[in-house]
């Protein structure tokens, strides 16, 4: 977290990253990776979690750190790729997998888009011994990017395509990212959230209601819309 | 008149892939102006964070000649087309050439293919499918030239429509404003700070179109000619930078880089509003082809014309004006 002149903590982190080193990460830490990381999103979980397909490579062997992304990337002639720009996807679509994901894969980091709930961190990370990171912006894909030393591999892109293949990427101060929950299932955006909340009465003061109402207004869909 | 020459097809193809590789990689000069000035006056410290490394991003991006960001979002045209002008094959070649660039830049830039069918989920790894890239047209007189602009803009959040009514009024439109502005603003999902377009009038679809190109097809610093609507735009870019959210939904007040609001006349009992926030990378760059062979480079689409916020029946061309002092 920020010291007194708001500047935030910077931490390198390499891969497989060590229990220790997950416990020393504080909410708000700027982090920079070494080593190798892997791409799997809602395809990868789909094909191993519910059909039943052995991940294609021995992800506990391989590394800890799984990344919710899809690469600006090409095949070029040779069967070798073109790697431009890494950002994130919004993470929250898949909490549904993790809890079994963790388990099949051994992952302790998520690096992703935006988070996931405090309600996730407790009930699935914690026991997980797991932390997410945050990508920043969104997104820095450039800086990304430049991060990737090397593409190890593309498994499954003739079937999932570029953007749901699992990529498995050689990284060097690949960054930055911001811890988003730690070891205690604390979330940075619901800490901020929560401050936030705090002025929105204040800006939505007298503001008068539409005359129309919508679902979701209400907790109840047999209401009448008409306020 | 007499029409000018034919634009070639093949410069359309260039300009069109130099155009989705400049909009990927450069961040647009008004844009990161107003991103400056929102840093300097930012006071989270975590919100502070975000817009440094967003600035040290464009700069790796403009030096590595790579995108600015990975998602590419869902690649789109708009084409300008002046009265006089022709190309080469017609407004059917002018298609097949924005689809040609819109594949070939997708390999070659990289950019990353990011659309699929919507049920099957096939992806033909080239952002092209069906009703993909959309393109959309407008016209301009007294002009020979064609612009076209490309615009990346993400798809999943940050966008909103609602029908309101007269008697809601400004505190209606203010409301709906921030009730997506801060819905989709915490955890950062509408990747602010960003250019927000609104759509105010018209049906739904012309709403929902206005907005989004208001987001996108507007400059930062630039103001709707009418005064009302003006003051409106400066008004709701203070109060979405009021609500004590920045960046990435950090504590913050970076929250709009600017508003713009484009009208349409609606329905007598309506006032139909839609919300659209830009991105953090506000992908957009336009090419202008004339005749002769020139093209020139910009990142100002200029796309609402005089022209295209005309409110009467009838419209006078230069060449008809002429000939009624003659």
């Amino acid at each position: 977290m920020a010291d007194s002149r708001g500047k935030l903590r910077e931490v390198r982190l390499t891969t497989p990253v060590s229990d220790a080193a997950l416990r020393g990460l504080q909410l708000g830490d700027v982090v920079y990776l070494d080593g190798l990381i892997y791409t799997g999103r809602e395809s990868v979980y789909k094909r191993v979690l519910q059909d039943g397909m052995a991940p294609p490579v021995d992800l506990k062997a391989l590394t800890n750190v799984n990344f919710h992304c899809s690469p600006a990337a090409a095949r070029n002639d040779d069967g070798t790729f073109n790697v431009g720009a890494v950002t994130a996807t919004a993470s929250f679509r898949f909490s549904k997998w993790l809890p079994k994901w963790f388990e099949v894969s051994g992952a302790k980091v998520i690096v992703g888009k935006g988070g996931m709930s405090e309600q996730d961190y407790r009930d699935v990370f914690v026991p997980a011994g797991a932390v997410y990171l945050t990508t920043v912006g969104y997104g820095t894909g450039a800086l990304l990017g430049r991060g990737i030393r090397r593409v190890l591999d593309a498994h499954w892109i003739d079937d999932l395509g570029i953007a749901q293949a699992m990529w498995v990427l050689e990284v060097e101060k690949f960054g930055p990212l911001l811890v988003e929950s730690d070891l205690d299932g604390n979330s940075l955006f619901e800490r901020q959230n929560r401050i936030v909340n705090q002025g929105l009465a204040r800006v939505y003061e007298g503001l008068k209601a539409p005359s129309l109402a919508r679902y979701g207004e209400t907790d109840d869909r047999r209401d009448e819309l008409i306020g | 008149m007499p029409h000018p020459p034919k634009i070639a097809a093949d410069a359309l193809e260039d300009a069109a892939r130099t155009v989705m590789a400049k909009a990927g990689i450069e961040i647009p000069d008004d844009y990161l102006g107003g991103i400056r000035e929102m840093a300097d006056t930012e006071r989270g410290d975590l919100s502070a964070f975000v817009l440094q490394a967003m600035l040290e991003n464009w700069e790796a991006a403009k030096a590595d000649q790579r995108p600015m960001c990975a998602d590419t979002g869902v690649p789109r045209w708009y084409v300008k087309y002046g009265n006089e002008a022709r190309v080469e094959g017609g407004p059917v070649e002018v298609e097949r050439r924005l689809r040609r660039a819109t594949a070939r830049a997708t390999h070659d830039v990289p950019l990353r293919p990011n659309r699929v069918h919507p049920l099957s989920r096939r992806d033909n790894d080239n952002n092209v499918g069906i009703n993909a890239p959309e393109i959309e047209y407008s016209f301009e007189p007294d002009a020979d030239w064609v612009d076209i602009t490309t615009v990346h803009k993400g798809g999943l959040f940050g966008t909103d429509y609602r029908m309101l009514f007269p008697a809601d009024g400004i505190d209606g439109i203010k409301r709906f404003y921030l009730d997506t502005l801060v819905a989709f603003g915490k955890r950062g999902l509408a990747c602010q700070p960003a250019i927000v377009g609104i759509g105010l009038g018209g049906s739904k679809d012309t709403c929902m179109v206005l907005g989004k190109q208001a987001a996108c097809l507007r400059t930062v610093g630039d103001r709707n000619p009418e005064p009302e609507i003006a003051a409106l735009e400066l008004e709701l870019k203070e109060l979405g930078n009021s609500i004590g959210m920045g960046a990435m939904g950090f504590v913050g007040s970076s929250m709009v880089v600017d508003c713009h609001i484009e009208v349409g006349y609606t329905h007598t009992g309506g006032m139909p509003m839609s919300v659209h926030c830009f991105c953090l990378s506000s992908r957009r760059a336009t090419a202008r082809l004339h005749p002769d062979g020139r093209v020139e480079y910009r990142t100002d689409p200029q796309w609402f014309t005089p022209y295209m916020r005309r409110d009467t029946v009838e419209w006078q061309t230069a060449a008809e004006s002429f000939e009624k002092s003659a």
